[in-house]
């Protein structure tokens, strides 16, 4: 599953920032590739609404711990970093989650406890601990947009796909016939599941290929 | 509040809104720890035990903060609670029983970060739960929680002798497998009201 080495070992600036941008938006994406971060991932996608919200959410978060962390780096004693990270990520997470209930208190009753939850989301500890520790506040920030975008588009892509089956409508919009049967699945568990499964498997298969036709 | 309803959370908590099948809550080791049956008994175990001790100092953290008026402190008081209950338990077992600590192992120190510790803070506060039903509802969430680990993990070390598809290798299969657990435990519905 391990993504494959940047084919260029010499890069220059620039390019080595895009890199760290598209990095996390596809090579390394981190639901596709890592698998982090799944609880929201499976739960809240049952509408695109509900996901495009959690991955804004997420990357928000995920982009002010970054800079924080990385702006700190110096400062934060080794022994008690990962409380650190997990206290900074906190007290972000709280901001947001009084923010959606400012803009829209029904998306967040429909998000109920999984917004307080993207404390606990992996991805962003981890990137906390595995680049913003050890990269300027410029690179983080990079790295932080690529990571989110890649999450965001994952999520709203589960999203499309389950509304667009078990309702037949996206963002709320009817898309299909009035006599079209709701894959009532879908919007169940199970049908997250599913989803995820497969299109880690179309996933799978890109890469595969890409490696293919690089030989 | 009579006995009735003391089990319906038990049972709701534990079969019909499984933890890790319904509410995706600790997927992560989900995933991870349940290549193997034995760890995921370890690790079930682990979690139970946790939940509990964390299901109850939530609850005196919930009263503190209610008493002096800050609701925006409940996240960062509850992740900060569970980190040190964690290392607690650590600490405790370690002491009590360096057995039990050698099995456990790695799995002690990654609870910190399962989303079903901090789940279970939420739902338990959200839903107003009072002392006696904050317990049974961990000790549910917990069964739960366990039961699940080991159904994959029994699913999983079968599946190591299957011919699986070079492309569903890994965690695309293990989703799929997760998938029809999840259906599974969609039978349970209707039990318990």
């Amino acid at each position: 599953m391990a993504a494959k080495p940047i084919k260029i070992p010499v890069v220059s600036e620039t390019e080595q920032e895009t890199n760290t941008f598209l990095n996390g938006l596809w090579q390394q994406n981190p639901v596709f590739v890592q698998v982090l971060g799944m609880c929201p991932t499976l739960a809240v996608t049952n509408s695109a609404i509900n996901a495009l919200v959690m991955g804004l959410a997420t990357m928000s978060v995920l982009l002010m711990s970054n800079i924080l962390v990385s702006s700190l780096r110096y400062f934060i004693p080794r022994q008690v970093r990962i409380a650190t990270y997990i206290l900074i990520i906190a007290t972000f997470v709280t901001a947001i989650d009084y923010v959606i209930q400012a803009v829209s208190l029904e998306i967040h009753n429909a998000l109920g406890a999984f917004i307080s939850l993207i404390v606990v989301n992996c991805l962003i500890l981890g990137r906390a601990e595995a680049f913003a520790s050890r990269n300027t506040v410029n690179k983080s920030i990079q790295d932080a947009l690529g990571m989110g975008l890649g999450f965001t588009l994952a999520l709203l892509l589960l999203g499309i796909i389950r509304e667009l089956l078990g309702q037949g409508s996206l963002f709320g919009i009817a898309i299909f016939p009035e006599n079209y049967e709701n894959w009532i699945i879908m919007l169940l568990p199970g049908g997250g599941f599913f989803t995820l499964g497969l299109l880690l498997l179309v996933f799978n298969w890109l890469q595969q290929r890409d490696t293919e036709n690089s030989q | 509040m009579n006995e009735q309803s003391l089990w319906s959370i038990f049972i709701n908590a534990c079969l019909i809104n499984n933890f890790v099948l319904a509410y995706f809550l600790g997927i992560c080791p989900f995933m991870g720890v349940s290549s193997k049956l034995s760890n995921a008994v370890r690790m079930g175990i682990a979690v139970s035990f946790v939940m509990l001790v964390a299901s109850i100092c939530t609850y005196g953290i919930n009263l503190l903060l209610q008493a002096i008026d800050a609701p925006y402190l409940q996240l960062i008081s509850y992740i900060v609670v569970i980190a040190s209950t964690v290392q607690l338990v650590e600490m405790f077992i370690k002491k009590f029983s360096p057995v039990l600590f050698r099995a456990l192992g790695i799995f002690l120190p990654l609870i910190t970060t399962n989303c079903a510790i901090l789940g279970l803070a939420l739902f338990q506060t959200n839903r107003g739960y009072d002392f006696i039903e904050s317990i049974v509802f961990a000790f549910g969430a917990g069964a739960g929680f366990t039961l699940a680990l080991i159904l994959m993990a029994g699913v999983r070390e079968k599946l190591d002798l299957a011919d699986v598809p070079q492309l569903m290798r890994g965690a695309a299969v293990s989703l799929m497998v997760a998938g029809i657990l999840s259906m599974t435990f969609m039978g349970f519905a209707g039990l318990g009201t």
